[in-house]
């Protein structure tokens, strides 16, 4: 006899009882210890049909393929650049993805990305070990110019962009900032004022904290509004 | 004549328990928590980088815990400051206590450091430690088998008891048993002896362990919880 031990949609604390019985099948977050189903990791529990997983809430950014993140440049390399990539992995530019452009053999690399510069960047590979690579070919892929970056937790980067985005482009639109949000909890921005820029980080640490509520977009764009005055 | 506890506290009877997650801000997973006057903050940081190269491992990452009392933390007398024989040892013990549930094989060649400071201290400080850690950890969204809970047990004269303070643990004819429990499992992943038991009498208090860490379990997993109701 199967048995769900707790709602969907709730907060689930590692080693708690999921389900019983074989009728549920344990996937991301979760693991089967005998007859039960149990949680691996703290997160929100997701029941789809007959399958459990858990979406986790914290933790740092850990690299993935087709990844689209902010970097910082660390060190220059013979063939590239290492970057950090605000994970426990650091990644690698390699010459041939940096640029459209021919860069002759033996150049200054430091021309095209210098020791601290931010870039937009996409993962291109991650190796077992972890090794990462990236790549600036691609759209919207480029070196960040002025502006300013803070960390936000990486779980909740879907609820900043929103969906198709609705979020952000709300708060670039009230604000009049720039803003480009990486998948590694990066997000810089870059506005008309740094009143504006900082009503946008203002906003931005406001989604970060009431993400798991439900009306959000609504209560973002009240909120925008009433600190713009309602002007656009 | 049976030994009579602080507060009228009966042999089996915890003392008061608190716990709190997220207090410090700055570290990836943090949490609080007390049991009477004994009181322990852990931060975790990371996965991140493990310096020196030589110790990182190409298969997963590396558990490192650091214990610390704080020189006002005692009853009085100053405790000398850093790293000494003692906290070494609890320090390493602790980590194998951790070590069984957390899963650090997606994060090879990296760190997780687990830093436990202890800013009180009426004995059990190795217990309240590992209740922290772990909770820090689970809040760190590491994924982990399960939360450990911990708790001493002992004999003073000839009365068994359950959750030492500091005038039972230094009493001349006691026994102080710290003891770990994995909560699902019911597996024992710390058990330390200071003075001399009979097998029987510590079998026959291995059960009542097991029940006061599930009493632990359920403070450690509400904290858990609640650190998210309030939109953290």
């Amino acid at each position: 006899m199967s048995e769900l031990k707790i709602q969907d949609k709730t907060i689930a604390v590692p080693g708690e009882v999921l389900a019983t019985g074989m009728d549920y099948l344990p996937s991301f977050g979760t693991y089967r210890a005998g007859d039960d189903i149990l949680a691996s990791r703290l997160g929100l529990v997701t029941i789809d049909g007959k399958v459990i997983k858990i979406v986790p809430v914290s933790g740092r950014y850990l690299p993935k393929r087709n990844d689209v993140i902010i970097t910082k440049v660390t060190e220059i390399l013979m063939s590239g650049w290492r970057v950090d990539t605000n994970s426990a992995y650091s990644a690698v530019l390699p010459l041939r993805d940096a640029s459209s452009e021919f860069i002759a053999r033996g150049a200054d690399l430091s021309k095209f990305f210098d020791i601290g510069d931010y870039m937009m960047a996409k993962v291109t590979n991650v190796t077992s070990q972890n090794l990462v690579d990236i790549s600036m070919k691609g759209p919207g892929l480029r070196k960040l110019r002025g502006g300013r970056i803070i960390e936000v937790n990486t779980n909740k980067v879907p609820r900043i962009i929103g969906k198709q985005g609705s979020m952000v482009s709300l708060i670039k639109q009230h604000t009049g900032c720039s803003i480009l949000v990486g998948q590694n909890g990066l997000v810089w921005m870059h506005g008309p004022d740094p009143q504006k820029e900082l009503l946008a980080i203002e906003v931005i640490k406001k989604i970060e904290k009431e993400s798991h509520l439900s009306g959000l977009t609504d209560r973002v764009k009240d909120y925008l509004e009433k600190r713009t005055g309602g002007e656009k | 004549m049976t030994w009579q506890r602080a507060n009228g506290r009966k042999p089996d009877e915890l003392r008061p328990i608190s716990a709190k997650v997220g207090v410090i801000k700055q570290a990836v997973g943090s949490a609080m928590f007390q049991q009477g006057n004994t009181k322990a903050l852990a931060a975790v940081y990371g996965p991140r980088e493990l310096h020196p190269k030589f110790m990182q491992d190409p298969e997963k990452g590396y558990l490192r815990v650091y214990y610390n009392m704080l020189p006002f933390s005692g009853a009085g007398d100053r405790v000398r400051p850093g790293n000494n024989r003692r906290s070494k040892e609890i320090s390493m013990i602790m980590q194998s206590a951790l070590r069984p549930v957390v899963d650090l094989n997606a994060f090879p060649n990296t760190v997780l450091d687990v830093f436990i400071e202890l800013p009180q201290t009426d004995a059990g400080t190795r217990c309240a430690a590992i209740c922290a850690a772990s909770m820090a950890l689970a809040d760190a969204g590491i994924p982990m088998k399960d939360l450990v809970s911990a708790v001493s047990m002992g004999k003073v004269e000839d009365t068994m008891v359950l959750d030492l303070d500091y005038i039972e643990d230094s009493h001349e004819i006691g026994v102080d048993i710290p003891v770990a429990m994995i909560h699902h499992s019911k597996e024992i992943s710390l058990l330390q002896m200071d003075g001399i038991i009979t097998k029987e009498e510590l079998m026959k208090n291995i059960d009542m362990v097991k029940k006061a860490c599930d009493e632990i379990y359920e403070v450690q997993k509400q904290a858990l919880k609640d650190s998210f109701a309030k939109g953290e």
